[in-house]
């Protein structure tokens, strides 16, 4: 209605307006499309060069010396990078399952109970660890284990995972939830469910894609991690991430490179996955 | 005499008890529905329908009160205990199952075999003439089906009573026409009693054997779809349920059931209601517009009164005519439209008045 009576007296006020659109347009502003390709090129063009260099068949990792998959035979039958791998296979499997049930439990607990006191405070306090700086749960969670002298080797890195693993299982999980219809649940207790029965034949199924879109999402964040494992893990206990930053130390050869990227189609895949079932109806 | 289904005694529901915001949705109601009865609630939304619906589905817990169903109390039952089910406003279907699968769910949870379980699918299909969708998931279907689907459902395990939350407000106005006999058919078929809740008076009229009308947490009247119409007890019953006129006037004379109000020095009338009125006291009267009868100046009849046209309204069916009456109190009649040939009036026209007898009600305060 406004909108008509604006746009309504003359052929004037039509131009001043296409006018103002042309000046006021953000995008067209010179040089905004400029930076931007900048902006993607210099995100970009180091993973490109990682992933391209992965196939050079020389020594060096940054001359190239023709297509070869010699440094992915290489790498994976080096029996250490084998022992990360699986290491952090491990820890990212064990802490991903238990971190997301516990985000299940939470959301359910936060998003289906009745409003109970403190419930935004649980809700922040849930969400925390992704604002604390990661240096700063790490030396904590260092010096609290040697505090209660837990000492369980690949155990303490489990743990330390399954914690900062939480917030992040938890986000699509509620997202889900929020998005579901209460009165399903009313419908099937209705229906002679019992409280059990509801979730196992209406929640679950419903809030499944929301779990699995969560758990692969805390799975990338384990595999990930750095700050932390570095300082809770022993000897024993190294992980991916771990193994290539003292690969660096020793110099760089395209060996890194194929586990950097073989690490990168694992999140992409991932990452991918999670966002294709969590949009799923 | 039929067996009471469900008594409602003294219910009351209050939220947010102990604290600023506590609000009374229900206020020491009682009512008593008979078994195999299409009883509706009608009120507007707010009157505290929904909530009673909720506490005999087992939703929410009563503040006071009990509620039997065929002589047993429910309180403290959980939904999944009450053989009691509910139509959704929005039909609640299990998105992630077919339709077979969501008829079958309440056979399921309460333990019956697969023979049994199919038969009540086939059969609660058919009665609701969707048996060709069964296959289908409840996002392929339009509003229509999926609240058939969502009857068949909730009739599967042959509940004692079933409640109806407006299921056919989501629904297009032919769609709901439609519906409005289907679901009188099927309570009729079914012998299952039915408890509506709805705001709109032409479903309750059309499909109820009783009508309890609601306002702001309480009962305002209840009987049969006539008497509900014909007989208002009070001004919120006679403006919420279809048009009416509503006059103010002075009593003038008690004779018997008969009280004389005059509306003005030369025009008295005789109402019937509330009988607990004196001489002299002010009272609102209420008349229904098509109660009203128009005719030309010329055949003015004993008991008749005069008005001019102030407006007339042109409805296809029938003519509203608003007409004034000694320059204050406006009067709504209907005229049908069907008589050929009948005298329609003009603005400004003096027109008769006459209204039909036993027609006026006399409104409690």
């Amino acid at each position: 209605m406004t909108n008509q009576t604006i746009a309504a007296p003359s052929s004037k006020s039509v131009n001043s307006r296409s006018a103002s659109r042309k000046f006021f347009k953000i995008g067209r502003f010179p040089g905004f499309g400029l930076t931007t390709l900048l902006f993607f090129l210099f995100l970009y063009i180091p993973i490109f060069i990682l992933v391209i260099f992965s196939f050079n068949s020389g020594r060096s990792a940054t001359i190239w010396d023709g297509f070869g998959l010699n440094w992915y035979a290489k790498a994976f039958n080096n029996d250490d990078i084998q022992r990360a791998a699986i290491n952090s296979a491990i820890i990212a499997l064990i802490a991903t399952t238990i971190a997301t049930i516990l985000a299940t439990l939470a959301s359910l607990v936060l998003a289906r109970s009745r409003k109970f006191k403190g419930q935004n405070i649980s809700y922040s306090i849930l969400m925390m660890p992704l604002i604390v700086p990661e240096i700063v749960t790490a030396v904590a969670t260092l010096s609290f284990f040697s505090f209660v002298g837990l000492n369980l080797g690949i155990g303490n890195v489990i743990i330390a995972h399954t914690v900062f693993c939480i917030p992040f299982a938890f986000m699509p999980i509620r997202a889900r939830l929020q998005g579901m219809d209460s009165t399903l649940e009313q419908a099937a207790m209705d229906l002679y469910a019992n409280e059990w029965k509801a979730f196992r034949y209406v929640t679950f199924p419903l809030l499944m894609p929301g779990i699995i879109s969560g758990a692969m999402l805390a799975f990338i964040i384990s595999i990930d991690d750095f700050i932390i494992t570095l300082m809770v893990s022993q000897a024993g206990s190294t992980t991916l991430p771990l193994y290539i930053y003292g690969m660096v130390r020793m110099g760089i050869t395209p060996e890194i490179n194929v586990v950097s990227s073989v690490m990168l189609f694992m999140s992409i895949i991932f990452v991918s996955l999670s966002y294709l079932i969590g949009r799923k109806k | 005499m039929p067996e009471t289904a469900i008594e409602v005694r003294n219910i009351t529901k209050k939220f947010g008890v102990h604290t600023e915001h506590e609000v009374t949705a229900l206020d020491d109601v009682s009512i008593s529905i008979k078994d195999n009865e299409f009883f509706t609630l009608l009120g507007p939304s707010g009157c505290g329908k929904t909530t009673l619906l909720r506490l005999i589905a087992g939703f929410e817990y009563s503040t006071r009160g009990q509620i039997l169903l065929y002589g047993e109390n429910l309180i403290g039952l959980p939904p999944q205990k009450r053989p009691i089910n509910t139509v959704f406003q929005h039909y609640a279907l299990f998105p992630h199952m077919t339709v077979a699968e969501n008829v079958a769910f309440p056979m399921k949870m309460l333990g019956k075999d697969d023979g049994e379980t199919k038969k009540a699918v086939n059969e609660k299909l058919e009665l609701v003439k969707m048996q060709d969708f069964a296959n289908r998931k409840p996002g392929q279907l339009s509003g229509g089906q999926q609240q058939r689907i969502a009857l068949a459902r909730a009739l599967a395990p042959h509940p004692k009573v079933l409640l109806l939350d407006e299921p056919l407000s989501a629904l297009d106005l032919k769609l709901r026409q439609e519906m409005r006999t289907e679901l009188k058919n099927l309570q009729r078929e079914t012998g299952i009693t039915f408890i509506f809740v709805t705001h709109d008076q032409v479903e309750a009229l059309t499909m109820s054997d009783r009508i309890a009308v609601m306002s702001v947490g309480k009962i305002q009247q209840r009987g049969c779809p006539t008497e509900i119409y014909e007989k208002p007890n009070n001004r919120f019953v006679a403006d919420f349920i279809g048009e009416t006129n509503l006059l103010e006037a002075t009593v003038s004379k008690v004779e018997g059931n008969d009280i004389f109000c005059k509306l003005s020095d030369n025009i008295i009338l005789k109402g019937e209601g509330e009988t607990g009125k004196n001489v002299g006291d002010p009272v609102t009267l209420a008349v229904r517009p098509e109660k009203i009868a128009l005719s030309p100046i010329s055949e003015q009849t004993e008991g008749s009164f005069t008005g001019k046209i102030n407006n007339s309204i042109y409805l296809g069916t029938d003519t509203t005519y608003i007409i004034s009456v000694n320059g204050k109190s406006e009067l709504a009649s209907v005229e049908q439209n069907s008589a050929v040939g009948k005298v329609r009036f003009k603005i400004g026209d003096e027109v008769c008045i006459n209204v039909a007898d036993n027609a006026i009600r006399i409104l409690e305060d």
